[in-house]
């Protein structure tokens, strides 16, 4: 697999008093690709994301994002670094006091000079895109369950049409239907859109179906990256037990069940 | 990014004869560029044509936006009864465009709002009813909280000492330098200006009589539930408020615990048995300022001001206090509970929460000091 690394994290020191979550961390991301991130509980996964959207600034390291340096951007240029990702938290962190439809025209608001009726149309857009019913755009985020929550999420990540999103396991807490559509989704939102997605999850159905890559978080810094066939490959005690463990074994199962019926992407 | 920019990124060419208009959009069609294209796309007038060509090989970057605009475009031209051809479309963009149509249904619109006379009366009513539920429901919850104290004290090892105790620093104990320093503060003030509108009759040293019946009475312990109110009532509210938000009420429910029991009755004892205490610390601090201001400009001895106060003050002024203290504390912490577990939904919630929870806990100290007043009066104390 060939592609230029638009984010690329090199050397990456976090630690939080005395303890050290990361020790010469390095990790790129390509264009167009799916990264998967995958580790245990505590080894920092969130904190690489956040680390990369400069909520969290590292001990040591350097940040390269679309070319600029981390820390040498001037304030315009880190605007318009952050026009060109989106972001999908966890539980979606969408602003309680606004609805869903406003909660999308945030960024354009901010960003942007445009016609309300404009953004109108284009969080209408985005609210389909995302699989949400057109109701969804008058509804308080409290109003929705948690899948579309995240939908919403998903959809007010995607305002500015970013070129990379990340997604910080957005898969978890869903039913396995639900969790499935979300793949759909995000892979049907890939490939329309052209997007990079860097993806933290835990959902093992998820890399197979839509990672393209898997960059695996353990002793402080990034194992191993690579498909998911060599991630099954891998002789590292963690890897192996992840991947051949009985929830990995259930997904290849899964995975081949699904290539029968020619329903699977082509990895790479 | 400026506008000029812009123009020079993405731009639209027309051209038309009698049978057909022909749209050439260029450049980067994205999000950025949107409003200033969705201006010329708008002036074009799209009525009374029998065919439209839109040729789309002209695009270098499109985004849901700029494919939003040509789809839009497209469908109003189609509209008005034009023949639509679009052509020079690649692949990827094709898939957008696709996508886009798909997501082509309108977000419903609220209806046209009321006038703002109509919005006023529904206004008005709405908060009208609210309030009368909401004293109902006051009223009720005090009931059930009562009903917990009295099923408590009949087995006293179900009450949550620890965190009783520890209400009783955070409300109490550690409200006590902030309600000092302000009755302190009020004290001399009133010495000082009762003082200033005594001296034209001569009197001023009746001042004293002034001092000691305010503070004794009235405004040593109406200060202090004020002050509690906007402490500990909006403390309770937040406090219990983000717990429901974080479902640790039904957490509690589910493992056989009542929520009134763990949480209300700590806050509530607490307050009961402090807000007398911060009420007489607030009285004395009263006093000792009007004191020291009656010292300084009148020469009143300490000794004389003592001397006088016995004269000016009966025991049953400073004992009037004593009995609504607590009520004022059992209403400061009821409120602030009731709310905290009325919280529902968003953080936003709990915000508005807590600030009905401070203007009820206020308006509701000083009805039931109104009550009080009116009760002694006839009683002739």
């Amino acid at each position: 697999m060939t592609g230029d690394a638009i984010i690329s994290v090199r050397g990456i020191r976090n630690q939080f008093g005395r303890q050290v979550i990361h020790d010469g961390l390095d990790l790129d991301i390509r264009r167009g690709e799916v990264l998967g991130i995958v580790g245990g509980s505590g080894t920092g996964k969130s904190v690489l994301l956040r680390t990369i959207l400069g909520l969290n600034k590292p001990v040591a390291g350097r940040i390269e994002v679309f070319g600029h340096v981390r820390g040498e951007m001037s304030e315009a240029q880190a605007r318009a670094v952050e026009r060109r990702w989106g972001v999908l938290f966890q539980d979606g962190a969408l602003f309680s006091s606004l609805t869903v439809a406003q909660n999308i025209q945030v960024a354009l608001r901010e960003h942007l000079d445009m016609p309300q009726y404009l953004m109108d149309e284009i969080a209408a857009v985005k609210i389909a895109l995302a699989g949400l019913p057109p109701e969804a755009g008058r509804k308080y985020p409290s109003e929705l369950s948690g899948g579309m929550r995240k939908r919403a999420g998903l959809a007010r990540a995607l305002a500015l049409d970013p070129e990379v999103v990340f997604l910080d396991e957005p898969t978890a807490g869903l039913d396995p239907i639900g969790a499935a559509a979300f793949d759909a989704l995000i892979l049907n939102l890939q490939e329309t859109l052209g997007l990079t997605v860097f993806m933290v999850t835990h959902d093992l159905d998820s890399l197979y179906a839509i990672c393209n890559r898997i960059a695996v978080l353990a002793e402080k810094r990034v194992l191993v990256t690579g498909t998911i066939d060599e991630m099954a490959a891998q002789a590292h005690p963690w890897i192996r037990d992840y991947f051949h463990g009985p929830r990995g074994r259930a997904a290849v199962a899964a995975r081949q069940g699904h290539s029968a019926g020619g329903e699977t992407r082509g990895q790479s | 990014m400026s506008q000029e920019e812009n123009a020079a990124r993405a731009w639209l060419e027309v051209s038309e004869d009698a049978a057909m208009i022909r749209l050439r959009p260029c450049g980067d069609w994205t999000v950025a560029q949107a409003a200033s294209l969705e201006a010329q796309l708008r002036a074009i007038d799209m009525y009374g044509r029998h065919a439209a060509w839109v040729d789309l090989s002209g695009i270098a970057r499109l985004d849901t936006a700029g494919a939003w605009l040509i789809h839009r475009t497209q469908r109003s031209f189609e509209r008005s009864g034009a023949q639509v051809t679009v052509d020079g479309v690649s692949p990827v963009h094709a898939k957008l465009l696709g996508a886009v149509a798909h997501g082509d249904r309108p977000l419903p619109q609220e209806g046209p709002p009321d006038g703002v006379l109509v919005q006023l009366v529904v206004r008005m009513g709405r908060a009208l009813d609210e309030a009368g539920k909401t004293t109902i429901e006051i009223v009720g919850f005090l009931g059930l909280v009562l009903e917990t104290l009295v099923r408590t004290l009949a087995n006293p090892r179900r009450l949550r000492v620890t965190s009783t105790a520890y209400h009783m620093e955070q409300a109490g104990l550690n409200a006590v330098p902030i309600v000092c320093m302000i009755t302190f503060l009020i004290g001399a003030v009133m010495a000082y200006q009762g003082a200033e509108q005594l001296k034209r009759f001569g009197a001023e040293v009746f001042a004293v009589n002034l001092v000691a019946a305010g503070f004794l009475r009235e405004i040593g312990i109406l200060l202090t539930a004020i002050m509690v109110a906007g402490r500990s009532g909006s403390a309770f509210t937040a406090q219990i408020g983000s717990m429901k938000l974080r479902e640790e009420l039904d957490a509690m429910r589910t493992m056989g615990l009542d929520p009134v029991e763990v949480l209300v009755l700590p806050r509530v004892i607490a307050l009961i048995v402090m807000v007398p205490i911060l009420g007489f610390v607030a009285a004395m601090m009263g006093l000792l300022g009007g004191g020291l201001v009656l010292w300084l400009e009148l020469g009143m001895s300490p000794s004389m001001y003592i001397e006088r106060l016995h004269a000016a003050a009966e025991f049953w002024d400073g004992a009037v206090a004593f009995v609504k203290a607590p009520f004022f504390g059992l209403m400061i912490a009821l409120i602030g509970c009731f709310e905290g577990l009325k919280v529902s939904g968003s953080a936003e919630s709990v915000g508005q929460r807590t600030t009905a929870s401070v203007v009820e806990g206020i308006f509701t100290v000083i009805v039931v000091d109104a009550i009080f007043s009116i009760l002694f009066l006839k009683l002739g104390i």
